[in-house]
């Protein structure tokens, strides 16, 4: 296996999480609402995925177990925020506080247990094609699944009436409330969504990544898929570009240190913040030209009248 | 980005119910508790670690079980590093904790300013240099683990490259460096190390990632001075070997762990309550090593039985003192000789400052 080979490999696998919990975030904060519980919910997709593979010795299972439990917290944020009308912000990082002290909870009586990590697709003549071969044909479900979620999302936003409608109710809830369109029931499948999507995110870690549980394994890795969001301005192609580019960043310090290249460690730590703020930057200087598809409605409590 | 959560772990409870457990209790058990003696802990990373917080806990729970009727325990996990420390260790000074551990060399300045405000409750500083009449310091000589650590590594790799998983450039980590590399030299001179700082403690995803890049660019022999398993358990897939940190991490590399340096307090926590407790609790510098057991090296697994020989006689040779990790000369990376003042070895201010690598290493102390 070539270095480039390698490294490609390693990239595509610190990509993934990211990519997973950002393309969630991304639908929900197409519907308005702005959930800075992602780390929380990753964290908790980690800590349930686990136990799910580790009672039942099943990836998929696991899988599900890390759905359910992103699902479940996004549940808890969506009737604070929604059903109470709570500041988005502070629930938020409330359910980021939460979910690391839960998650350590349940984790706790799995610390040092080890678990299969999911099986990599083999194709009998396909994966053995040098190098495209592994990298197009030998990953594990969980990167399908990362790039098929994020095709379906820019189908279903913009090629359906739903994804439609769910723009709408982040672009002026007040207009789409008037149209008839029922915004918090949208917002609140956005927001479970959003979290499904973080608990799979988190779920990878244990049960693809490094094959055991930790309190704390996210280590921040809810706060990059938040920064992706924007850097993506709101659109889920740029997701995709964005959460390679991170990793590839990511990774490719790491192996410039082992190269003993003269590039200061720290600063390669910081390019993808940089990367994010210069993005903000481009997308202000240049509304509309840029592209930028930031829903006018995001992070508002919105209110029914009765 | 480590998101800052402190979480009150109120292990007094769990005194409580063992002692609820071992004891019926009694009409005047409310008044006894009243008078046990609360010492309190406050840790860098989520006692979970399975690392350098985890070995801590070990620490804490020894005491429980030796002095559960005479103590009471509290710790504080994931109390970030820095001036913001201060409040969490006050806190625990305010709820009436008369002996206090602090265990990470960034809680020095916090603990220091603490100590000063209460003279009346002692303070204990793991890895930091300041000390004050209530605040003694405890640390442990890791360069002489690291040193056989270097030397098994040296035997073991095919390759002749070794890859060393970094945090942060402090002396603790550089002196770690230093020793693993004279270690190795000593068995192969011309033995190459790679190094990539992740500027983190603990970040098992980050530690995984390094630990692929070192693979992947030829070494065959994984160290790290960061505090999760997840490097073991990448090298543990990928065939290779690789050292515990901290703690026995046997578990997650049962074909891959060479050995660890375990970091074991609980000695050390014992007696320092036992003073507490008899009224003679001073403020002292101790610095273990692997002869006041303060570091145990976790079994050589996985190696030939004449490395395993070799790992063995360097440590009771390191114990009865006949070798020292840093014995002069010890020429840095420009070729210079470093200052020798016994004419022996390097002394411990030297090792507690190191700011310099050894010749060999190739790579650039960040920040210098």
């Amino acid at each position: 296996m070539g270095l480039l080979e390698a490294i490609i490999l390693s990239v595509i696998a610190a990509s993934t999480p990211l990519l997973l919990a950002a393309a969630g975030e991304l639908v929900t904060e197409r519907a308005g609402v702005l959930n800075l519980g992602i780390e929380g919910m990753m964290i908790m997709g980690a800590a349930c995925g686990f136990a799910g593979a580790h009672f039942t010795g099943s990836v998929i299972i696991g899988a599900v177990c890390g759905i359910l439990a992103g699902g479940f917290m996004a549940a808890l944020f969506a009737a604070l925020t929604l059903g109470l009308a709570v500041n988005q912000v502070a629930a938020g990082l409330a359910l980021t506080i939460f979910g690391i002290g839960l998650s350590g909870l349940i984790g706790a009586g799995f610390v040092g247990e080890r678990i299969e990590t999911a099986p990599h697709l083999h194709l009998p003549l396909l994966t053995d094609i040098p190098f495209v071969g592994r990298i197009a044909f030998g990953q594990d479900g969980f990167v399908y699944m990362s790039l098929a979620l994020v095709i379906g999302i820019w189908w279903f936003l913009y090629r359906t009436r739903a994804g439609l409608i769910l723009r709408a109710v982040g672009d002026n809830h007040v207009s789409a409330h008037a149209l008839g369109y029922p915004v918090l029931r949208i917002r609140g499948l956005a927001v479970l969504f959003g979290g499904a999507c973080a608990g799979l995110g988190g779920a990878y870690l244990p049960l693809a990544y490094t094959p055991f549980f930790i309190s704390g394994m996210t280590a921040g890795r809810g706060w990059i898929a938040l920064a992706l969001v924007v850097f993506a301005s709101w659109r889920p192609t740029r997701v995709v570009i964005g959460a390679y580019l991170f990793g590839a960043v990511t990774i490719l310090q790491l192996h410039a240190q082992a190269l003993s290249l003269p590039i200061p460690s720290q600063f390669m730590s910081s390019l993808p913040y940089l990367a994010t703020v210069v993005v903000l930057i481009a997308i202000s200087r240049r509304r509309g030209l840029a592209g930028s598809a930031a829903p006018a409605s995001l992070g508002l409590v919105f209110v029914p009248d009765r | 980005m480590r998101f800052p959560l402190v979480v009150i772990a109120a292990s007094a409870v769990a005194a409580a119910a063992l002692a609820a457990v071992t004891m019926m209790p009694t009409a005047n058990s409310a008044e006894k508790a009243a008078e046990k003696l609360k010492v309190g802990f406050i840790y860098l990373g989520p006692v979970g670690d399975y690392g350098w917080t985890y070995q801590h806990e070990v620490g804490r729970q020894g005491l429980v079980k030796d002095m559960g009727d005479k103590i009471e325990t509290t710790y504080l996990e994931n109390v970030p590093e820095g001036p913001d420390a201060e409040r969490s260790i006050e806190q625990l000074v305010r709820s009436g904790h008369k002996l206090i551990f602090t265990t990470s060399f960034g809680y020095m300045d916090p603990t220091l300013k603490v100590a000063k405000k209460y003279p009346r409750v002692n303070f204990e500083h793991a890895t930091g240099y300041k000390r004050d009449k209530n605040m003694a310091t405890y640390s442990g000589r890791f360069y002489e683990g690291r040193y056989i650590q270097g030397q098994i590594a040296a035997k073991m790799t095919k390759t002749g490259v070794l890859g060393y998983i970094v945090s942060f450039p402090i002396p603790e980590v550089i002196s770690g460096i230093n020793a693993t590399m004279l270690g190795a030299q000593s068995v192969k001179p011309d033995i190459k190390v790679k190094i990539i700082w992740v500027n983190t403690w603990f970040d098992p995803g980050k530690e995984a990632d390094a630990a692929k890049a070192l693979l992947d660019q030829g070494a065959d022999v994984i160290m790290q001075h960061t505090d999760s398993p997840a490097a073991m358990q990448i090298a543990s897939a990928r065939g290779a070997y690789a050292f515990g940190q901290d703690s026995d991490m046997i578990k997650f590399g049962p074909k891959t762990q060479l050995t660890s340096i375990i970091d074991n307090w609980a000695p050390y926590y014992d007696e320092r309550v036992k003073a507490e407790l008899a009224g003679k609790w001073t403020s002292t510098d101790t610095w273990g090593g692997l002869k006041s057991k303060l570091l145990v090296m976790a079994p050589y697994t996985n190696m030939p039985d004449d490395v395993k020989k070799m790992a063995m006689d360097t440590e009771a040779a390191i114990v009865a003192g006949t070798l020292h990790p840093f014995k002069c000369p010890v020429v840095d990376q420009e070729g210079k000789t470093v200052e020798c003042k016994n004419g022996k070895n390097l002394e411990d201010g030297q090792i507690l400052g190191m700011n310099f690598y050894v010749k060999g290493v190739d790579d650039k102390i960040p920040g210098k």
